[in-house]
C-alpha cells in the first residue's frame, strides 16, 4: 500500500503522472470528453465550450499571476485584443482560423509584453493598478478605432473552416476549442518542468534571490507576460469564433475579475487548479439559473434577481476561498484524495 | 464665452474632485494603516448613498438624522468587514487582499442590487437648488455646500490625526507597527478604526454625489476605481496627496471632457484619469507626496 512519498529521483518528482492508473484515467476522460458532442444537447455543449475557453484563459492568467506572481487586472483587455485582432485578420485579410488564432495570440503577447514593461519598475499593487488602467485605455481605443474594431457596433467574425468543414455549430467548434485547450494545458504543464518555468517560480518566490542565482528578471518577467498574454489572446480569439460577433461589451472589466476568481478559487500556481476554477466559475451562473428556475414557482422574484444572485454567490465564494482555503480547490482535492488513499490510517 | 466655459469646467472639476479627494482619503487611511488596497471603496460609497436615500425618502427621516444613522451604519459596516474578512488575512499575500476586496465589492454590489434594483433612484433635494451667481457664472448651491462639507470633514480628520489620542496612535501604527505594539497601542483596534473611518468618509462622499447628481444608481461604485489614479497621483500613503490629487484629477477629467470629448466623440473624460495614472507610474511612481520607498524591481 502506498502511504507516503517514495520519490527517490528528480525525474520521479517531475513526472506528470504519478502512476499508470492516472495516465489511463486521463485517457479515459479524454475519450469520454471527445465523444461528448455526439450525444449531449446543444445547451450543455455551449457551456462546455465556454469552459474550454475559460480553461485556456485561466491557465494563461495563472502562468502570470499564480506562477510568476505578477498581478494583472488587464486580462479582459488582453482577451479583447486577441478577439479583435482575430476578427480583423479574418475579415479584412480573409486569413483562415489556423493562422488567425496564433497571430491573435502573438499580437496579444506583444501587447502583453508592452504592458509588462512597467512591471520592471513597479510591482505588486502598482502593477495591478497599471494593468487596470491599461484595461480602460484599451477599451477606449477599441471603441474609438472604428476602422479596425467596428467601434461600438462590433465586428462579426467569419466562420472558421478547414477545407470544406465548417466550425459553425457548438457541436463542431467544440473540437476546435478542446484541441487547443488540451494543447495549452499540456504546454503549461510542461513549461514548469523546464528552466523557464522554474525561473518564473523563482521570481515569484524571491525576486532578489532569483537574480542572484542568475535568473535574468527582465527577460523572464517579459517572457511570462508574453506567454500568459498569448494564452489569453487565444482565448479571446476563440470567444470571437464562438460568439460570432464581438463588441467592446464582450470583454468588460468583470471578465478580468471572473478570471482572477477562477485562479483564486481553483488554486494559484496550479495548472489543475486553473482547470477546476474555470469549470467552477463557468458552471456557477448555470447552476444558479437552474436552481432559480426550479424555485420560480414559490419565489417568482428570484428570476429577476438572477444577475445580482450570481454576483453575490461569486463574491461569497471568492471571499470564502481566500479565507478558508487559500490554496484553492486543487489543494482541497489533493488533501481529500490523500485522506482516502490512506483511510483509515491517515495521520 | 470661452472663459465662462473654462470656469464652468474648473468649478465642476473642483466639486467632483473634492469628492474624489474625500474617497481617496478613505482609501489612503486604510492603506496607510493596514497596507491593504481596498478595491471595495466605491461600494462603501454606494452603500452609504443608498442607505441615506432609503432613510430620507422611504422613512421620511430629516436629513441630519438620516446622515447620522447612515454614518453609524457605515462605521459598523467597516468594522464588520475588517473583523470578518480583512483581519484573518493580516500578513497574507497581496493578491489575496486585492481579491478579497474585489469579492467584497461583488457582494456589496449584489446586496444593493437585490435591495434597490438597478434603476436610477431620484435623490431628494437636500440643499436648496437655486443657483448663486459667482462672478459671471451661475453655480448650483449644492456644489458650494458639497465643497464646504468636504472641507469641514477633511479639517476634522486632520485635527483628529494631529491632536486626538486615537489619531496619534493610528499614525504611530502606520509608521511602525512593532514599536506601536510595544508602546501599548492595540494595532488591531487601529486597523478596525481605520476601516470604520474610511467607510464613514466614503459614505459622506456618496451622499454628496447623490445630492449633486440628483439621483443614484449602481454606477456610483465606479467611484472606487476612479479613485485609484487619485491616490497614485497624490502618493499612496499621503492624505495631503489624496486631497490635492483628487482635485487635480477632477479638474483634469472635466477639462478633457470639455475640450477633448468634442474632438474624439466622447469617452475621453472617462479614460483621461487612467492615462494620467500610467504616466505618473512611469515618471513619478511615488506620486506627489508619497514616501519614496517603492522597491525598484
Amino acid at each position: 500500500m502506498r502511504c507516503g512519498d517514495f520519490k527517490t529521483s528528480y525525474a520521479a518528482d517531475m513526472t506528470i503522472f504519478e502512476s499508470n492508473s492516472a495516465r489511463v484515467m486521463l485517457f479515459l476522460f479524454l475519450g469520454v470528453l471527445f465523444t461528448m458532442p455526439l450525444y449531449t444537447p446543444g445547451y450543455v455543449l455551449d457551456i462546455l465550450n465556454r469552459i474550454g475557453i475559460a480553461v485556456i484563459g485561466a491557465v494563461g492568467l495563472n502562468i502570470l499571476t499564480g506562477f510568476t506572481g505578477q498581478i494583472s487586472l488587464g486580462n479582459a483587455a488582453f482577451m479583447a485584443i486577441g478577439g479583435f485582432s482575430c476578427g480583423y485578420l479574418g475579415t479584412k485579410f480573409g486569413l483562415p482560423f489556423y493562422l488567425c488564432i496564433p497571430l491573435a495570440g502573438l499580437m496579444t503577447a506583444f501587447f502583453g509584453m508592452f504592458v509588462g514593461i512597467p512591471s520592471l519598475r513597479i510591482k505588486g499593487l502598482y502593477l495591478a493598478m497599471a494593468t487596470l488602467a491599461a484595461h480602460f485605455i484599451v477599451e477606449f481605443i477599441i471603441v474609438k478605432w472604428e476602422s479596425v474594431t467596428g467601434g461600438v457596433a462590433g465586428l462579426s467574425i467569419p466562420v472558421a473552416k478547414l477545407g470544406a468543414f465548417q466550425f459553425d455549430s457548438d457541436r463542431r467548434i467544440f473540437y476546435l476549442i478542446f484541441i487547443i485547450a488540451i494543447l495549452s494545458v499540456l504546454f503549461a504543464k510542461n513549461l514548469f518542468r523546464t528552466k523557464v518555468g522554474k525561473a518564473f517560480v523563482a521570481i515569484r518566490d524571491q525576486a532578489i534571490s532569483a537574480e542572484v542565482m542568475g535568473v535574468n528578471i527582465l527577460k523572464y518577467k517579459l517572457l511570462s507576460f508574453g506567454i500568459s498574454s498569448f494564452y489569453v489572446g487565444v482565448a479571446g480569439a476563440l470567444v470571437a469564433y464562438q460568439s460570432k460577433i464581438i463588441s467592446p461589451e464582450t470583454f468588460p472589466i468583470t471578465v478580468a475579475i471572473d478570471y482572477l476568481g477562477m485562479i483564486i478559487i481553483g488554486g494559484l500556481g496550479s495548472i489543475l487548479g486553473s482547470i477546476y476554477g474555470a469549470i467552477f466559475i463557468t458552471l456557477l451562473p448555470e447552476l444558479l439559473r437552474i436552481s432559480t428556475s426550479a424555485l420560480a414557482g414559490p419565489f417568482p422574484l428570484l428570476v429577476a434577481k438572477l444577475a445580482a444572485m450570481k454576483e453575490l454567490v461569486f463574491g461569497m465564494f471568492v471571499v470564502g476561498f481566500i479565507l478558508f482555503e487559500p490554496a484553492g480547490i486543487a489543494a482541497r482535492w489533493h488533501s481529500i484524495k490523500s485522506y482516502w488513499k490512506l483511510y483509515p490510517f491517515s495521520h | 464665452m470661452d472663459m465662462t466655459f473654462l470656469l464652468q469646467l474648473l468649478i465642476n472639476g473642483l466639486v467632483v474632485g473634492s469628492i474624489y479627494s474625500l474617497v481617496a482619503v478613505g482609501f489612503v487611511i486604510i492603506y496607510k494603516a493596514t497596507s491593504a488596497l481596498n478595491l471595495a471603496q466605491g461600494e462603501f460609497l454606494m452603500v452609504g448613498a443608498y442607505i441615506c436615500l432609503d432613510l430620507l425618502s422611504k422613512h421620511n427621516i430629516p436629513f441630519v438624522q438620516s446622515l447620522l444613522i447612515t454614518l453609524a451604519f457605515s462605521a459598523l459596516l467597516g468594522l464588520i468587514v475588517e473583523r470578518l474578512i480583512l483581519r484573518p488575512l493580516i500578513g497574507s499575500h497581496l493578491i489575496s487582499v486585492i481579491m478579497v476586496t474585489l469579492g467584497l465589492s461583488s457582494i456589496l454590489k449584489a446586496l444593493v442590487q437585490l435591495a434597490y434594483g438597478t434603476d436610477t433612484i431620484p435623490f431628494p433635494e437636500v440643499f436648496p437648488s437655486a443657483p448663486v451667481q459667482i462672478g459671471p457664472i451661475p453655480v448650483s448651491q449644492g456644489y458650494i455646500y458639497s465643497i464646504a462639507c468636504v472641507t469641514i470633514l477633511v479639517t476634522i480628520l486632520t485635527l483628529f490625526f494631529k491632536y486626538s489620542k486615537t489619531g496619534v496612535a493610528m499614525r504611530a501604527t502606520a509608521s511602525n507597527q512593532q514599536v506601536s505594539l510595544s508602546m501599548g497601542i492595540s494595532v488591531k483596534k487601529m486597523f478596525a478604526i481605520s476601516w470604520a473611518i474610511s467607510a464613514i468618509v466614503s459614505a459622506v462622499g456618496g451622499i454628496l454625489l447623490g445630492t449633486i447628481r440628483g439621483g443614484i444608481d449602481m454606477s456610483l461604485s465606479f467611484m472606487g476605481l476612479k479613485v485609484l489614479p487619485v491616490v497614485i497621483l497624490g502618493g499612496l500613503d499621503s492624505i495631503l496627496g489624496a486631497i490635492v490629487g483628487g482635485v487635480i484629477i477632477g479638474v483634469l477629467e472635466n477639462l478633457s471632457g470639455g475640450y477633448v470629448d468634442p474632438m474624439v466623440g466622447g469617452g475621453a473624460k472617462e479614460v483621461a484619469p487612467y492615462i494620467a495614472l500610467i504616466l505618473i507610474l512611469m515618471f513619478k511612481p511615488y506620486g506627489l507626496f508619497g514616501k519614496k520607498k517603492i522597491e525598484r524591481v
